[in-house]
Formats: C-alpha cells, sequence, structure tokens
C-alpha cells in the first residue's frame, strides 16, 4: 500500500466528495512534498551538526558541546543566527540571477527526495524512470552555480562557476554510468523496482542482503568517487577550498542566501548517499524488512547515515587535489574504466550460459575495475610522494636521481 | 451548484496554459532581452517549459531526458560560449538589427504553416494501447536497435563529425 493512496482513502473516508478527485490527489501530493520538504530543512541542521562531530573527533577536538545534549542546538542557533543576518545584495550585481541561483540551486537538490524510496510504500512517486530524473537533476545545479558567478558580477565568482561547472559536468558521466550497472542488471529503473531487486530469500524469509554492491563493487566504487565530486566533498572540494577561495561561487551571497548554498551542498551529499544506498547498498532491505514494515526506513536512514559518517572521515582524513588532477582522474581514469565495465557487462549479460556463470563474470570485470582504480590511485600517490620529497632535496642532487643520504648524527 | 456559461477547464489544461505561458515568456525574453546571458536563461526557461509539456502528455522519458539534453548540456554549452565572448558578456547589446523585419515575417510564416499542419493532420489516438512507461522505454530501445537503427547511427555519425569540425576550426593555425 503506497503512502498516497493511504492519504486518498482518508480523504474520501473524511467525506470528500468522488467528483473532486483532482483536488483530493493535489492535497495528498501537497501534503507529501510539504512534509519531505520541510524535513529536509531540519534534516541539514542535523547533518551540519554530524559533519561537526565527525571532523573534530579526527582532529582531536570536542566539537560543539554547549548548547543541548551533545551541542545538537549549536546548528540550529548558527541557522537563526544567519537568518537575522543583515541581506547585502552587490549594487552591479545581475539582480534576476542573482537571486534565483541560490533557490534554483536547494531546488535541485530537493527534488530528488520525490524518487528516494525511504521504505516499502514510502516513496513520493514510483516513476517508471527515477533514475534517469535523478541524473537529469544534476543539470539544476550546473545552471545555478553558472547563474550565481555571472550574477555576482565579480571576476572570481565567474571563474569559480567556470570551475564548478566543469568539475560537475566531467564527474556526472562516470556517475551515470556507473548508475546505470544496476538498470542493466535487472533492466527496470525505478527506484522501488531496484530495491526490490536486491532481497535475498533464504526459504521464504527474505534477508535482504542481495545488494547490488556484492556484485558491483566496481560500478559502486566509481559511483562513489564521482559522488564525492558532485556533492564538491573532500578530497574534490577544491570548488569550496575555504581556505584559499573563500568558496568560490558563492563568494558575493551572505546571510539566508550563502546559508541557502551551504544547505544544498550538505543535503547533495546525503541524497548522494542515498543513491549510492538505494542502488547498491539494498535501500529499505534488510533482514526481516518485509515483515516488519517499519524497519524499512529505519535500515534505509542507518545505511545512509552511515554513508555520510564515511564521507565525513574521508573530508577529516584526505588532502585536497589539485583542478589538474580532479579533471585527468575523471577523464583518463573514471570514464574509460567506467565505458569498458558497461559493455563487458552487456556482453557478459547477453552471453548464452547459466546465470550464475554471468553474474560471476560480471562480478570479475567487477573486480578488475576496482583492482584497476586503487592500482593506478597508488602509484599516483606514489610518485606524487617522490616527488614531493623531491623538492625539499638539495638543488645540487635535483635531476641526479639520487635519494637523499640520510645523516646518520641524528 | 449554479451552472456555468463555459465548461470548467480541467487540471490537465490549467497546467497546460501556466506552462505555455511560461514558455512565451522565455521565448521572449531569448529573442527580447539586451542582455545576452539572459537570452540564454530565457532559453532555459522556454527548455523547461517544453519538458513540462511532455510531462503533461505523460511521456516522462522523453521530458526528462529533455531535461537532461538541453536544460544540462546544450544550455550549458550555450552559456559557456557565451560567457567566453569578450565583449558580449557584460554590457547591453541591441537584439536588433537590419533583418528583425525579415525574420518576423519568417517566423510568422512558420508559425502559420505549422498551426496549418497542426490542426489538420489526424492525429492518431493512442487511448490505451500505450501501456506503463517501461514498455515504453523498452520499446523505444528496441525500436533504435532494429527498424531506425540506420537514422540512428546517422545521427551520432552528425554529431561526430560536428565535433570533429569544431575542433578543425577552433585548432592554432601556425
Amino acid at each position: 500500500m503506497n503512502w498516497s493512496d493511504t492519504l486518498i482513502q482518508l480523504q474520501y473516508d473524511l467525506g470528500a466528495p468522488q467528483e473532486l478527485s483532482w483536488l483530493v490527489e493535489g492535497i495528498t501530493f501537497f501534503v507529501g512534498a510539504f512534509v519531505l520538504a520541510n524535513a529536509a530543512l531540519v534534516l541539514a541542521l542535523l547533518l551540519i551538526w554530524i559533519t561537526r562531530k565527525v571532523v573534530s573527533r579526527i582532529q582531536d577536538r570536542i566539537g560543539p558541546n554547549r548548547l543541548g545534549p551533545f551541542g545538537l542546538f549549536q546548528t540550529v542557533a548558527d541557522a537563526v543566527k544567519l537568518l537575522s543576518k543583515e541581506d547585502i545584495k552587490p549594487t552591479t550585481a545581475d539582480t534576476p540571477s542573482y537571486l534565483l541561483a541560490p533557490v534554483l540551486s536547494v531546488m535541485g537538490v530537493l527534488m530528488a527526495l520525490a524518487v528516494l524510496p525511504i521504505g516499502a510504500g514510502l516513496i513520493g512517486t514510483d516513476l517508471n524512470i527515477g533514475v534517469l530524473y535523478l541524473v537529469a537533476l544534476g543539470s539544476l545545479g550546473i545552471m545555478a552555480a553558472l547563474m550565481a558567478g555571472w550574477g555576482s558580477n565579480n571576476k572570481y565568482a565567474l571563474l569559480a562557476g567556470f570551475r564548478v561547472v566543469a568539475q560537475l559536468l566531467s564527474y556526472e558521466i562516470p556517475m551515470v554510468l556507473a548508475m546505470l550497472a544496476p538498470v542493466l542488471l535487472i533492466g527496470t529503473m525505478s527506484m522501488q523496482g531496484l530495491v526490490q531487486a536486491q532481497s535475498f530469500f533464504l526459504g521464504p524469509v527474505n534477508l535482504g542482503v542481495g545488494w547490488f554492491v556484492f556484485l558491483l563493487p566496481g560500478a559502486f566504487l566509481i559511483y562513489f568517487i564521482a559522488a564525492l565530486a558532485e556533492a564538491e566533498q573532500t578530497p574534490f572540494d577544491l570548488l569550496e577550498a575555504e581556505s584559499e577561495l573563500i568558496a568560490g561561487f558563492h563568494i558575493e551571497y551572505s546571510g539566508m542566501k550563502f546559508a541557502m548554498f551551504f544547505l544544498a551542498q550538505f543535503l547533495n551529499s546525503f541524497f548522494l548517499g542515498a543513491i549510492a544506498v538505494t542502488l547498491f547498498l539494498g535501500g529499505w532491505q534488510g533482514p526481516f524488512a518485509g515483515q516488519i514494515p517499519l524497519l524499512g526506513p529505519i535500515y534505509f536512514l542507518a545505511k545512509t547515515f552511515l554513508v555520510y559518517v564515511v564521507i565525513q572521515w574521508i573530508k577529516g582524513t584526505f588532502p585536497r587535489v589539485r583542478i589538474d588532477q580532479m579533471m585527468g582522474f575523471a577523464w583518463k581514469v573514471l570514464v574509460p574504466l567506467v565505458l569498458a565495465l558497461i559493455l563487458a557487462q552487456m556482453v557478459i549479460l547477453k552471453l548464452p550460459l547459466p546465470l550464475w556463470i554471468n553474474y560471476l563474470l560480471v562480478l570479475a570485470a567487477n573486480l578488475a575495475v576496482v583492482a584497476t582504480v586503487l592500482n593506478i590511485m597508488g602509484n599516483y600517490f606514489q610518485s606524487e610522494q617522490i616527488r614531493s620529497k623531491r623538492a625539499f632535496e638539495p638543488k645540487s642532487l635535483i635531476g641526479t636521481m639520487q635519494p637523499v643520504q640520510s645523516s646518520s648524527g641524528d | 451548484m449554479p451552472e456555468l456559461p463555459f465548461p470548467l477547464p480541467s487540471v490537465q489544461q490549467v497546467i497546460f496554459v501556466l506552462i505555455a505561458g511560461l514558455m512565451i515568456l522565455g521565448a521572449l525574453t531569448v529573442v527580447l532581452a539586451r542582455n545576452l546571458f539572459h537570452s540564454a536563461l530565457g532559453l532555459v526557461a522556454a527548455f523547461f517549459g517544453a519538458a513540462g509539456l511532455y510531462l503533461v502528455a505523460e511521456a516522462e522519458f522523453i521530458g526528462v531526458s529533455q531535461v537532461l539534453v538541453y536544460v544540462g548540456a546544450i544550455s550549458t554549452l550555450i552559456t559557456f560560449a557565451i560567457m567566453l565572448t569578450r565583449g558580449m558578456m557584460f554590457g547591453a547589446t541591441s537584439p536588433r538589427n537590419r533583418q528583425s523585419g525579415t525574420a518576423a515575417m519568417i517566423t510568422l510564416l512558420a508559425f502559420v504553416v505549422l498551426w496549418a499542419l497542426v490542426s489538420t493532420i489526424p492525429w492518431p489516438q493512442a487511448g490505451e494501447a500505450i501501456g506503463d512507461g517501461e514498455a515504453i522505454i523498452a520499446g523505444l530501445g528496441r525500436a533504435f536497435v532494429n527498424e531506425y537503427v540506420v537514422p540512428f547511427q546517422l545521427l551520432a555519425m552528425l554529431l561526430l563529425v560536428a565535433l570533429a569540425g569544431a575542433i578543425v576550426l577552433a585548432r592554432d593555425r601556425k
């Protein structure tokens, strides 16, 4: 039973006339959208708190701990502060694009909520093209960044806007192709269909652990890396680079408009994690989720928050990449690999073999992709390490390929 | 409930009028805005309106593809081209030149021809036979590799040629 059917039935039971069905449906979807959108805004406060706590623990600090239990209300206070700040608009700014950009940025992120399956019947609308819908939403964020960068009438904001578009467009391709892997496997783009395909029956009991990540680890890895870049998270947060760029394309925004960009960014990393959970980590599937429907949303949220914490963990530990490294990694490593992976998967799935052999071959191809990505990254980091050590060598040694003699005295 | 002198519009009709209004506004911005970037934004609005119309017609796949391709890729490309063109980015450029009259006449002619075509062609009514969206996507995919494989490949070829041609044109000649 879908939540919307339940709500529609409730309204008819309360005495809504049958001939006003369009109004009843309208009210239903308005209520759903209203609840989801506002829940997302409250969620953002929690997300910012988690980020602060996780990152400060990694940095051997305590993090916010004064306001409310565990400092939970610190972000609420910050939000109130941002709301009450003076709203500054540069006099030379291009008014329509300057004002529309933050709205568009939040809108593009919030619209993802419409197709996220939170529980068995808990999905805004189960579009049969759910995955494609999510892909299309990414373009709204790109437009928002361009409008903000251009509308601010600041050359630094404009340049940062270009960088945002370059990064988002480059990483959209591997992300979309990686999202295609589970779609190809079961042949549906409906989010609920994808989640239901990840069940695992042991006799009559659905253990819900047939996650695609076990079959498609390569696609998951590529999706996760690309999603980090799409969410502008470390190690791909050079667009934001708080210490150098002062947040790039939204440099001219203050107060509530700045808060909206901030909100969009936090919610985006959460939702990209939620998409990862839906496509690869079983969504709301889990042991006994079929018997007790309440467990579905709990599993979904638990997994998503776990992915979010992992993203923050990466934020706390990884260094930031340079822009040439970032672009090179997308176009020279991720795109060819994911193209090869998708091609291999399509060919393998069409081979006239027993299904389990097909799946084994797909798994082998994915493991090869994982090994290649890790190998390339390992080699690259090693050479970078040698290079950065060389930078501190005496000038006379440069070019001689000789390691520095360690002085044995100390 | 008193009888109305005209039938109440259906929800679809209201939505259609709203979206069409947005599209017309966007299209007028494209043509009349003094700032090229505003024209580009108007174009994006028109593309969104087209996607909305597809959604009203229950062609979700085409609607979402419209957003993906036109808003996501083509508008970004156009915006980039405008932004990287010196002198066009800031300051107003007049949208009018000597060919405005001719252009308006040709546009009007195209509109009349299209309108005459659309209103005279007996459009097939699909009704309930379409089936759900999943079947549509599968059928679309099958049509691309069976019936329409040659046009499909030719289109891809055309895009490739355009891409290569653009690179050749833009190459720095010594």
